[in-house]
């Protein structure tokens, strides 16, 4: 690789400024990678917890939800929730963390579960109980929506910026040194072979002046 | 910026329950329907779209496809007849994808 760079000056110069940013970009790069690995374990272990509380909660529901199914009937069911009694209130924005972008979800419905979209006239109690937890553990679901989010992108950034600072530190970096080294030691090289060739010349003409000068010494005589 | 929704998708006996709490239900079960149906919903400003295990696993490059986006969030659920354990993987991958291991689910 080394080997198809110009061997001059301005190449050198190039280089080395190259090399300058490329450390620096290592070592900014490799503290993104650090903090955004720190605050994935925050979050993940969120997720984790999250997930668990909201499956086991979930399939509570469910059964819940199937029982009152037998208790009432299908089309009755789907005829007293065909309607919402109200609509889910939460708040959405983007939050930045790492310069990756990432979304937050924000219950802000406040504490008044007990609205339940139906009268009570034709509906089982476990309708109502259902309904009840599902709604309690809306902002949970929210949450787990914000979070494993969170966890999605920033595993995806993650990644990238490892392979990022693997190239810089095992490719890029070690190349451009090898490089410089390269040009150097070319330089080098160059400036003793004209050292050498500007001795042989100087020898040369001091071998000359020598004759000349025992020639004219010996037309003298 | 306009005001972002909630969607839930997946066959009806698992989320009718969903409209109860006010999020919006959509019953689809047919692989090309479901992915129909997240394309539909990304492109209208959906900020979350739950959908239960069972549709997940049929439409999981749709998924893919949004995966590095911000919005919407795709989030598996456990569906009617118990879970999968796809939710639970994903976050296992993701783990492993950012840590290069299995720290987190040794220890506990």
């Amino acid at each position: 690789m080394a080997t198809n760079v110009n061997p001059t000056r301005m190449e050198l110069t190039r280089l080395k400024k190259r090399l300058n940013t490329a450390v620096r970009g290592h070592k900014l790069l490799k503290d993104k990678r650090d903090e955004m690995v720190r605050q994935f374990m925050l979050h993940i272990r969120r997720n984790y917890d999250l997930r668990l509380e909201v499956e086991k909660a979930l399939q509570e529901v469910a059964s819940r939800f199937s029982l009152a199914k037998a208790q009432m009937g299908v089309l009755r069911i789907s005829e007293s929730l065909l309607y919402p009694a109200r609509a889910a209130v939460f708040e959405v924005g983007v939050h930045n963390v790492m310069s990756v972008d990432v979304p937050t979800v924000k219950y802000t419905g406040g504490e008044d579960v007990a609205d339940i979209p139906y009268a009570f006239t034709f509906t089982s109690s476990s309708l109502d109980n259902a309904v009840m937890e599902l709604s309690q553990y809306l902002p949970k679901l929210l949450e787990l929506a914000e979070v494993e989010k969170i966890c999605n992108l920033l595993a995806a950034e993650i990644e990238k910026t490892r392979r990022r600072v693997n190239a810089l530190e095992y490719v890029m970096i070690p190349e451009m040194q090898e490089s410089i080294k390269y040009i150097t030691m070319k330089l080098e090289e160059n400036d003793r072979a004209s050292t050498v060739r500007l001795m042989k010349a100087k020898e040369m003409m001091a071998k000359a002046e020598v004759k000349a000068k025992a020639a004219e010494q010996k037309k003298a005589m | 910026m306009k005001k972002r929704k909630i969607a839930v998708i997946g066959d009806p006996s698992s989320v009718m329950i969903f409209k109860a709490i006010g999020l919006d239900v959509f019953y689809e079960e047919q692989p090309a329907k479901i992915e129909r149906r997240i394309h539909y919903l990304a492109d209208n400003n959906y900020a979350v779209i739950y959908i239960t295990e069972k549709a997940a696993i049929q439409v999981q490059e749709a998924i893919a496809m949004y995966a590095t986006a911000t919005f919407p969030a795709i989030i598996p659920i456990p569906s009617d007849t118990g879970s999968l354990g796809l939710g639970m993987k994903q976050l296992k991958a993701n783990v492993e994808k950012a840590v290069g291991a299995d720290i987190l689910f040794k220890e506990g």
